[in-house]
């Protein structure tokens, strides 16, 4: 059975360390942060907070105070403030260790296409490419299939590129593969996956 | 020097002109200047370009600003959320120039520091790269991005002194600063004025001369994605 979003979520939970800052994109990586556990982890929002807490008690919603996808959210008792050019200096600069990220395409080399479709509604990259570009690692969370069943992991990305060479691992329903030299290797399936199955499903290098 | 005005149309006088550069603060609908974005609509100066992450929604923010065809020019990292926008952009009526979110940060906030352009490695490899120089420093490549240079800066902060200087509220701190630094001349409008000497000068987040005006006024502070728990869940 592939892994479904909360099961990717818990697998992409596994990427993080004690003690590392992180960044959280939307839709299946916000899940990531329900996986935690006890281990110490800040979440940055982009918009400008380190300490990212739950979503509010009803009632208790403060329009001064939302994550970078616009829902209200709280503070913890580790939160700090600041402002857009201090948060994209941390996340340009480095001192962010991971950012978990949605894809609609990843290829062989790293390269990362989340932001644009051509000739449908472009909304905007946002802070993706700052974050791909800057933090220690990037983490992919996605289907590894459309709903057409074409590959996502593909040779080359079909779409206009977030980032170029920028990923390092991709967590899929099927499994996790990281980004090598030459191609991509299988880190491992998910239960009942096989890798015959997730070797059909892709169409990068695997090495 | 006087920086207080008494309503947003007072301490815009004499600052609008038809086809002006113009910084705003605030992320989604966050700390968005609310009260100068309507001093601006009243006022009826023309073939603006505004560069702020975002557009507002339809009918409230920047909104009303692109309701009125103001707006010549958006630059900009995310324009979801607004029906009237994407109809103006998809008839080639409005310029939209799409910045990184972390690129147009910095870019305001070069402007604000006397820096004209600065390299970064954000967008290399990208459609953003397209048409501009790229260099090599320790082997990594990074594009020339240029500081930008407002003609006015409007803001929004929780308080400040008549001096201007400023403190901002959790997440509505955003792009405020950077905008503020990056005009010629900066606007803000604050939910408080409160006498001087009553801010800590050590809890000042944007010091009074990035501040050339200032009014004071009720906010609506709208919610654009209401997020909850249910007490149970705690």
């Amino acid at each position: 059975m592939p892994w479904d979003r909360n099961q990717m979520a818990a697998r992409a939970a596994e990427e993080l360390e004690d003690g590392m800052y992180v960044n959280l994109g939307i839709g299946i990586p916000t899940l990531v942060a329900n996986y935690v556990g006890d281990k110490d982890i800040t979440l940055q929002s982009e918009n400008g907070m380190l300490g990212m807490g739950p979503f509010p008690f009803e009632g208790e919603e403060d329009p001064d105070l939302i994550n970078a996808g616009k829902q209200t959210i709280t503070e913890l008792r580790r939160t700090s403030y600041f402002d857009s050019a201090t948060s994209f200096g941390m996340i340009r600069g480095g001192k962010i260790a991971a950012a978990i990220l949605g894809a609609m395409e990843v290829a062989e080399n790293g390269d990362l296409a989340n932001w644009m479709i051509p000739g449908k509604l472009v909304k905007g990259m946002g802070g993706a490419m700052d974050l791909v570009a800057g933090v220690g690692r990037v983490v992919v969370v996605m289907d590894h299939t459309n709903k057409h069943g074409d590959s996502k992991v593909l040779r080359e990305c079909t779409l206009p590129l977030t980032g170029k060479g920028v990923v390092d691992r991709i967590i899929t329903n099927l499994g996790v593969l990281d980004v090598v030299e030459g191609g991509l290797k299988i880190v491992e399936t998910a239960e009942g996956v096989t890798e015959d199955e997730l070797r059909a499903a892709t169409e990068a290098t695997i090495v | 020097m006087k920086k207080v005005y008494g309503s947003a149309s007072e301490a815009l006088d004499g600052l609008l002109f038809d086809g002006m550069l113009i910084a705003a603060g605030g992320f989604g609908l966050c700390g968005i200047p609310e009260l100068l974005i309507d001093g601006i609509v009243e006022s009826g100066v023309k073939d603006l370009t505004v560069a702020s992450n975002n557009a507002g929604v339809d009918g409230f923010g920047l909104g009303k600003l692109l309701d009125t065809r103001q707006i010549r020019k958006m630059m900009s990292s995310y324009v979801g959320e607004n029906a009237e926008f994407m109809r103006q952009y998809l008839s080639g009526e409005l310029e939209l120039e799409f910045n990184p979110q972390g690129t147009l940060a910095e870019r305001m906030r070069a402007g604000g520091c006397g820096i004209p352009g600065f390299y970064t490695k954000t967008g290399v490899g990208t459609v953003i790269a397209e048409g501009k120089e790229v260099k090599s420093f320790r082997g990594e490549d990074y594009i020339l991005e240029e500081g930008i240079f407002a003609d006015l800066s409007i803001v929004k902060a929780w308080k400040a002194d008549e001096t201007g200087n400023l403190v901002f509220r959790k997440t509505a701190r955003n792009f405020n600063p950077p905008a503020a630094m990056c005009g010629k001349v900066c606007v803000a409008e604050v939910e408080e004025i409160v006498p001087l000497g009553s801010l800590d000068p050590d809890k000042i987040h944007l010091p009074g001369i990035y501040v050339h005006r200032l009014i004071q006024g009720e906010h609506e502070k709208r919610i654009e994605q209401r997020t909850v728990r249910k007490r149970e869940e705690a």
